[in-house]
């Protein structure tokens, strides 16, 4: 491992996951509707910082962000064309 | 401090390389494994957004979101611990896998205490399942056959995780040149980010789509 | 035996220890190749036993020999075993496991416990699946389409379903194994496009088996949660859609057949330029090829699905797809041709192996397009023409590219030559053979012939016969070689570090080579090159 966090880095990280999970519990309770599509983005951006930083993301090789990357991309093809049946039957 | 260079390898650059690599590669594919199981939940709650909803209303929200926090902690403690043993702080880095551990048991505690209640409610289909409860017991059922699976898996997960960050941090504790085993927790520290992750996005989707209580 | 600078004999992998433990916890990747040909031989013959009864079977049209139910699992288990205890692991553990890290200049793959423990995973799964077997096997046909085999089958379900699993997760650590081992540990010198095209292969199906075989586990797990506490998941009385397991059955079942073909590609890549005494033609094409079958190979998976209910805008989509994955097989037939084009040709053993592979793979790959094509494939899905086009690729394609490599990297494996004469009347007794086999099933299929069924309308009988005939013929061309091979292991290794005059590291190391590969660091080129070697293979 070239890089890595500064131990402040690593706490003020700890801190925005907090506050992100305490907004989605205020998402859930106060924005109704749109509550559940709030909340799946806070969740994307916690994922993310857990990766990037705590999982050192951020100092890696770009082949290990590419490999972390792709995992994402072939779930998103899985979900793609799942949803594109879906959706389109009975139409 | 540095882990031994296996035979295969040139040196412990090429070492720490492969190493990461093929923790990744394996991240990959436990990311395609939940990934699978959350497709199937995603193309039920799309068919059946009432019923999804009003199961969801069911769990026990507050358990769900404290396990969230105590995991995002967990994955806090866990990174502190790479970080001191990288800087040659070896019984700090065990104190951190402790606390890590500590936390990981308080979440299966949690879960179990929670499965109880949700036994008790009767929520768990095929087992203990009061379909009075819901408008429309099928999908109802559906969710919970899900959501059992899915945390279900996930607890198997952190279990697996505890009990490899257990064997590393014993093996650190007990070891005369601790920096040897940086790679492995480093590898264990990235399976635990892993698990961590699965419930930062299984939480919303089971607990939080029924809406405000 | 003396080695490749004249220095006095070491011992080869092969001598160092026949201790029980020095061959079942060894992690040399050459004897872990060794456990794995073994292994997937035994379950070739049992497949193979299952398919004997098959077609023996249906020479009559009537269920006489066997009753409907026991065919049902006869062709399941048929499938399983072919499927994943012998296709899937075939090219990639035995050979893959021999002769990449031989390619690259290493010493060993980068992770040579997990390794093994990958075959004791597939050990444990096959010996899972051969318990079901005993129990009475599993009659869902290989594909365990629910809500039957979640819910109504009566059979060792859940045992398959685990000794799948199990060995499934073996072959995503041996995909991990191989993709590390590309990225990091090829020899100074060796850039990725001085690999051989054989790694661009197993490189592009580690891929698939890293990606796609997750999601099998995960849809086989929850079809063993349905059947044993009775959950509905896919299951339509209480809420479920049996074509979601279908859409997550196949996301990874139609790449899993890529993972069972670009190793046979790979294997040609190699053969056919060293018995045509040319380079490649196309290597970048090659190797984006094979990139580009295992990604676009993830993008068709619903033409499995195009009578099942699916809706016909995804089936277009699906169908469009399918077509545009030809496109990269295309691609390398055309090179792999123009590369025979104003070769020197030896028609080899392992050249009429890979010459049988071009030709077979090219009428399985085109039937592929009539399949993908949606109003016929209305016409044909479930008959005996999906059988022959996936047996075209399978057996025409993926078996002769197994016994190719074989019969190639067998010298370098064992130290020994096989018998040429053997090998040429073996290997085209098995292209008469499985012609006769298969062929008659397309016109089976196009006349109406169903799949899966142990009673049939008599008009289909001459054709069914036709097809047991050359099953026999194809039987026999399988167990010669496992003969011939073997009993050259009677003689002494006195093959020599290369006999083919073969480009490609592995050929730069004694054979059977050193424990840890090379004695002296071997030299990096151009791959390929083979203008500055011998015009004349010597025959023995």
């Amino acid at each position: 491992m070239t890089g890595g966090p500064r131990t402040a880095t690593l706490y003020w990280t700890a801190v925005a996951l907090g506050l992100l999970l305490g907004g989605t519990v205020v998402a859930t309770e106060f924005l109704g509707r749109a509550g559940p599509t709030v909340n799946l983005v806070i969740a994307a951006v916690k994922a993310a910082l857990v990766a990037v930083v705590f999982m050192h993301l951020r100092w890696s090789s770009p082949l290990q962000r590419l490999f972390a990357g792709a995992a994402f991309f072939w779930l998103a093809i899985l979900f793609a064309l799942t949803f594109a049946d879906y959706l389109t039957r009975r139409a | 401090m540095e882990t031994p260079v296996e035979m295969q390898f040139d040196d412990p650059a090429q070492q720490r390389e492969a190493s990461a690599l093929g923790m990744w590669t394996f991240l990959a594919s436990e990311v395609l494994f939940f990934g699978g199981v959350f497709t199937g939940y995603s193309i039920y709650r799309w068919k059946y957004p009432h019923a999804f909803a009003e199961a969801s209303h069911h769990l026990y929200e507050w358990i769900g979101a404290v396990n969230t926090a105590i995991l995002l902690t967990s994955s806090l403690f866990i990174a502190l611990a790479v970080q001191a043993l990288h800087t040659e702080r070896p019984r700090r880095a065990w104190r951190l896998i402790i606390a890590t551990l500590i936390c990981g048991l308080a979440f299966l505690s949690l879960k179990a205490v929670e499965y109880w209640m949700d036994y008790q409610e009767g929520l768990v289909p095929g087992v203990r399942f009061d379909a009075s409860k819901f408008t429309d017991p099928a999908p109802a059922t559906l969710f919970f056959t899900f959501y059992f699976s899915m945390t279900g898996l996930h607890a198997a997960h952190v279990i697996s995780g505890l009990l490899v960050l257990t064997v590393i941090g014993i093996t650190l504790r007990r070891a005369t040149d601790p920096g040897k085993y940086a790679n492995s927790l480093e590898n264990g520290a990235l399976f635990w980010h892993l698990v961590d992750i699965i419930w930062i996005f299984l939480f919303p989707l089971l607990y939080l789509i029924g809406g405000p209580k | 035996m003396a080695n490749i600078d004249g220095a006095p004999a070491v011992t080869d992998y092969l001598q160092t220890g026949w201790r029980a433990r020095d061959w079942f916890l060894s992690t040399d990747h050459k004897r872990v190749a060794i456990l794995y040909l073994l292994s997937i031989t035994f379950f070739f013959f049992i497949g193979g036993l299952a398919a004997t009864l098959i077609r023996v079977e249906l020479l009559t049209p009537p269920s006489n020999l066997v009753s409907k139910d026991v065919f049902n699992r006869l062709f399941t288990m048929h499938g399983v075993i072919m499927v994943w205890f012998f296709l899937i692991p075939s090219i990639p553990t035995t050979i893959g496991n021999f002769v990449i890290p031989l390619m690259i200049g290493a010493r060993d793959l980068a992770f040579p416990k997990l390794n093994l423990f990958s075959w004791y995973l597939f050990s444990a799964g096959g010996l899972f699946t051969l318990g079901a077997i005993i129990l009475g096997g599993v009659d869902t046909g290989w594909t365990f389409y629910t809500p039957y085999s979640s819910f109504y089958a009566h059979s060792a379900v859940v045992l398959v379903i685990l000794g799948i699993v199990v060995a499934g997760f073996g072959s995503i650590l041996t995909g991990l194994n191989f993709i590390v081992t590309v990225h990091t540990m090829r020899a100074p010198g060796m850039g990725w496009f001085q690999l051989p095209l054989f790694i661009w292969s197993h490189y592009a199906t580690s891929l698939i088996l890293v990606l796609a075989t997750p999601i099998l586990a995960i849809t086989l797990l929850l079809v063993g949660i349905e059947r044993v506490w009775q959950y509905g998941i896919f299951e339509p009385s209480l809420g479920g859609d049996p074509l979601l397991f279908q859409h997550l059955f196949w996301f990874y079942s139609h790449p899993a057949v890529y993972i069972m073909v670009l190793p046979a590609m790979g294997v040609v890549s190699e053969i056919v330029p060293c018995f045509a005494r040319k380079h490649i033609f196309g290597y970048h094409f090659i190797a984006f090829a094979s990139l580009a079958i295992a990604t676009y190979g993830f993008l068709v998976w619903g033409h499995h699905m195009f009578v099942s209910g699916q809706s016909p805008y995804a089936s277009l989509i699906f169908s469009a797809l399918s077509f545009l994955v030809a496109v990269p097989s295309a691609i390398k037939v055309f090179n792999w041709t123009a590369t025979l084009h104003k070769g020197y040709i030896h028609l080899r053993t392992p050249m009429l192996y890979a010459l049988g592979f071009i030709g077979l793979f090219v009428i399985g790959g085109l039937t592929g397009l009539f399949l993908a094509s949606t109003a016929l494939d209305v016409h044909v899905h479930d008959t005996y023409f999906v059988v022959s086009h996936f047996h075209y690729i399978m057996v025409g394609g993926a078996v002769m590219g197994y016994l190719g490599a074989i019969h190639f990297w067998w010298p370098k494996m064992s130290g020994r030559r096989y018998p040429e004469g053997w090998g040429i009347f073996a290997a085209i007794l098995l292209f008469v053979g499985f012609n006769l086999t298969f062929f008659p099933q397309f016109l089976l299929g196009y006349g109406g012939m169903v799949r899966r069924i142990a009673e049939y309308a008599p008009g289909f009988q001459v054709l069914n016969v036709m097809s047991t005939a050359g099953a026999s013929i194809l039987g026999v061309g399988y167990v010669l070689p496992l003969a011939y091979l073997l009993w050259t292991l009677r003689r002494p290794p006195d093959a020599g570090p290369n006999p083919w005059f073969a480009t490609g590291l592995e050929w730069q190391t004694s054979s059977p080579p050193p424990k840890h590969n090379f004695l002296a660091a071997p030299q990096v080129g151009e791959p390929y090159d083979y203008a500055e070697m011998p015009r004349d293979i010597p025959w023995s």
